[in-house]
């Protein structure tokens, strides 16, 4: 027991007494260190920090090629010669710097395709880095793009060659003719003509913002019509449904201020002044018909002021009866220029009436007398 | 579905509510406006004048040539061309086949005939609405010597602008003007008469003096001017049909200038520069009495009387740049009436009274344009390095100027442009021309 504690004391005084003689031992090392620090001065320092920062410059890469040729002993009488050797190149480069006039070649192109390229660009960005044809491309897919895809030519024609030959007769050659569907392609046009050099069919000459809202039952197209089951809109399919839930609102209204529940037919003849009202729309459509062919440039001063109401009758099939179109008063000029203005006026009933104005027919008791006011103030010369 | 079925019915009650209120109901017959046209050249067709015998054939084609002329050069119509045509006129009396016409969109046809018998002509003709199937007005026709072949065509053209516009004639009058020859340190001019159209030019000056801004007089049958021949600016009047001309009595050793006749050809008004200050009098041509209608020390000058003679309007620098500016005709407190930035000069009166035209001066470049009594609805027609000195045509739609290029080979020419801005022209005139006079319609 107590050689336990002596053992254990022993062993503890010796771990206390290394202790400290350690401790004494350790500081002195870094106090070394500090001074060798505190010795160093910043232009000492400065001069050494841009030997760091070259590194990254290109002039030590310069410097260090000339090792290279410092193997080949003769190199200092061949220096110079190596100088021209060099330029040369240089100048061959030079040359490669003349396509920089070839930006004017480029800006020509740029204007003649300027009007597609700057309205459909815009989604592809990616594209104009790398390739500047396909946002050409890109928008022809538009309005080029074929309605349906086109069929590749069959490999039929090369396999009928051998069967048909021997089985077949003639008539089977005819058969063949679904080859004919090569021709579609015409339909999509390949990429030889731009839509910037197609001029296409030009503006449109007559506005067709207010599209006739029940095409079907118009007065002209239902004389078309006749004959045929039906017209069968195929492009416009889906906008079609509003027009038709219009159509329903309306033969509705018919029905209810007609007190008929039979839905109204081209043939019916309205009695009184009952059947549905002319649309919004369908008057537009015919101030716009009407509009079109109502010239005021060859009109005097004078008549550019006068404001003229005119009434015409109308006949079923849509067009103006001219001998009943007169003129019921007119304002803001003289007798003279309210003549020049009703024969303007007149001329533009019957030049876009000629062929109907397209007005609804079970309408017809609406439009049977029309009054129309052409009224020049936007005209004017201003 | 039956919310489908619902929407719909509360949209049909909707539509029958407002159908069915006053305002909505449709009382008669179907009413619309139109305030929307077309500007464009009316469309019109002129075959071939019929030559009633075989030596009118020649003359025939002439005066159809310069009708169809006439016509197009105002700019508001445009002729189908004859190989166009599907129906033929070989007979003035022959009926009208509308739908040829209408079929290539011509909405006036006119037909005539020409016969020449001895040195006399007779003109005559027709202009149909194609598209109301009716003529428009009766036939008219002319006579006079072969000579003046060029005023019958003219005036047919007049009558078929006339009934198709509604505006006055105009074709059928004469530009007095100054014409212009050598180089521009050394320009020689002379007074010259000519058509509207530039035809039949005759000078009634020689070069020997400078002359300036010839004026026609109402009746179109005398001209004021300005010569240099005494060595100072001075005022002539001169007869167009003589030649002869005389001096207007203005006080020696003054410089006069900027003359114009008064509505009754019986008074000129006209610029006197006096001791370095500018005003405006007025002279009777008979008693050759003068009367001082300005005093200012600034520069009146440029004046024009309005076409019922109670005004005049000038211009002057009083305010302190070139304005535009009307007083009553025999004097008195002048009103301003341009207010615009730039300088104001030369206005003229229009013949229908309703416009007064100028040349303006804005940012270096010179313009001719209207505007109306009160200085309001100023419009610019044209724009160039130098355009001045517009004169009104008879019917007040038509304005003829000056238009001078650039440089040293820069030279004058005549130009005309509707009110409307469009239909700018030269004039086509042999030579350089300048300070064009539009006569009064000829008699």
């Amino acid at each position: 027991m107590h050689t336990g504690h002596i053992i254990s004391g022993a062993g503890h005084a010796a771990l206390f007494v290394w202790a400290l003689l350690g401790s004494f031992s350790l500081p002195e090392e870094p106090n070394v260190e500090v001074t060798d620090v505190a010795l160093v001065s910043p232009e000492e320092y400065a001069a050494l920090t841009p030997a760091e920062v070259p590194p990254g410059a290109t002039t030590d890469v310069d410097e260090l090629p000339q090792p290279a040729p410092a193997e080949d002993a003769p190199a200092p009488t061949s220096a110079p010669d190596a100088a021209p050797a060099q330029a040369q190149p240089e100048a061959a480069e030079a040359p490669q710097t003349e396509p920089v006039p070839e930006k004017p070649d480029l800006t020509t192109p740029q204007a003649e395709v300027a009007d597609s390229t700057a309205e459909i660009t815009p989604p592809s960005e990616d594209v104009a880095v790398v390739m500047p044809e396909t946002p050409s491309d890109a928008p022809r897919a538009i309005p080029r793009v074929a309605p349906r895809p086109v069929l590749r030519p069959s490999p039929d024609a090369a396999v009928d060659e051998t069967p048909q030959a021997p089985t077949t007769p003639s008539e089977s050659a005819e058969e063949v003719q679904p080859a004919q569907e090569e021709k579609a392609p015409e339909e999509a046009t390949t990429k030889i003509v731009t839509e910037a050099d197609d001029q296409g069919d030009g503006p449109p000459k007559v506005s067709k913002r207010p599209p006739p809202s029940r095409p079907v039952r118009t007065a002209v197209a239902e004389r078309e019509a006749a004959p045929k089951p039906e017209p069968a809109p195929e492009p416009a399919e889906a906008p079609a449904e509003r027009p038709a839930q219009k159509d329903a609102i309306n033969d509705a209204l018919a029905r209810a201020l007609g007190g008929s529940n039979a839905p109204a037919t081209p043939t019916d003849t309205p009695s009184g002044p009952s059947g549905p009202p002319m649309t919004s729309g369908e008057k537009d459509a015919l101030r716009v018909a009407v509009s079109a062919c109502w010239n005021t440039g060859s009109l005097s001063t004078d008549a550019l002021r006068t404001t003229v109401v005119v009434s015409v009758a109308m006949s079923q099939d849509g067009k103006p009866k001219p001998d009943t179109i007169r003129m019921l008063s007119s304002s803001g000029g003289s007798g003279d220029a309210a003549r020049q203005a009703f024969e303007a006026a007149r001329r533009a009933i019957i030049r876009c009436g000629v062929n109907g104005f397209g007005l609804p027919v079970d309408k017809y008791e609406h439009w049977s007398e029309i009054e129309m006011t052409f009224n020049p103030e936007n005209m004017r010369i201003k | 579905m039956t919310r489908h079925l619902t929407k719909l019915l509360s949209m049909i009650a909707a539509t029958l509510a407002i159908s069915l209120s006053p305002a909505n109901a449709q009382d008669g017959p179907l009413r619309i406006e139109i305030t929307e046209g077309v500007i464009e050249p009316l469309p019109f067709a002129v075959p071939g004048f019929v030559p009633e015998n075989g030596t009118s054939a020649e003359m025939a084609a002439q005066i159809t040539r310069v009708v169809s002329e006439d016509l197009t050069g105002t700019g508001l119509f445009r002729e189908i061309p004859a190989s166009a045509h599907i129906a033929r006129i070989t007979s003035f009396a022959s009926p009208v086949q509308y739908a040829d016409w209408k079929a290539i969109n011509a909405q006036a046809l006119i037909t005539g005939a020409v016969a020449v018998e001895g040195n006399r002509v007779n003109v005559k003709f027709r202009l149909y609405d194609v598209f109301s199937g009716q003529e428009m007005g009766d036939g008219l026709q002319f006579s006079g010597t072969t000579a003046g072949w060029r005023r019958m065509a003219h005036k047919v053209a007049d009558a078929v602008y006339s009934r198709l516009t509604g505006e006055g004639p105009y074709f059928d009058s004469r530009v007095v003007y100054v014409s212009e020859t050598g180089p521009k340190d050394d320009r020689r001019k002379r007074l010259a008469i000519m058509d509207y159209d530039g035809a039949n030019v005759q000078f009634l000056t020689d070069s020997s003096s400078i002359v300036l801004a010839p004026r026609f007089s109402p009746t179109g049958d005398r001209v004021l001017y300005t010569s240099y021949e005494s060595g100072f600016p001075r005022i002539y009047v001169l007869d167009v049909a003589s030649v002869g001309r005389r001096i207007l009595s203005t006080p020696e050793g003054t410089m006069s200038f900027a003359p114009r006749f008064a509505p009754n050809g019986q008074r000129v008004v006209y610029s006197l520069e006096q001791g370095g200050n500018t005003d405006i009098y007025s002279l009777d041509i008979a008693s050759g009495q003068s009367m001082r209608l300005t005093s200012s020390p600034s520069i009146e000058t440029a004046p024009s009387f309005s076409p019922d003679g109670s005004r005049i309007v000038f211009e002057s620098d009083r305010s302190g740049t070139q304005q535009l500016y009307v007083m009553p005709a025999n004097g008195g407190e002048p009103t301003r009436i341009s207010f615009g930035q730039g300088r104001y000069g030369t206005p003229v009166w229009s013949p229908r009274g309703d416009l007064v035209a100028f040349t303006k001066q804005s940012k270096g470049r010179f313009h001719i344009g209207v505007m109306r009594l009160d200085g309001s609805e100023e419009r610019l027609l044209t724009a160039s390095f130098l355009d001045e000195g517009p004169t009104w045509a008879p019917n007040g739609r038509v304005i003829m100027f000056t238009r001078e290029t650039q440089g040293a080979q820069g030279a004058a020419s005549l130009y005309s442009v509707d009110i409307s801005g469009r239909n700018l022209k030269r004039v086509n005139t042999d030579g350089a021309g300048s300070d064009p006079s539009w006569s009064p319609l000829q008699q």
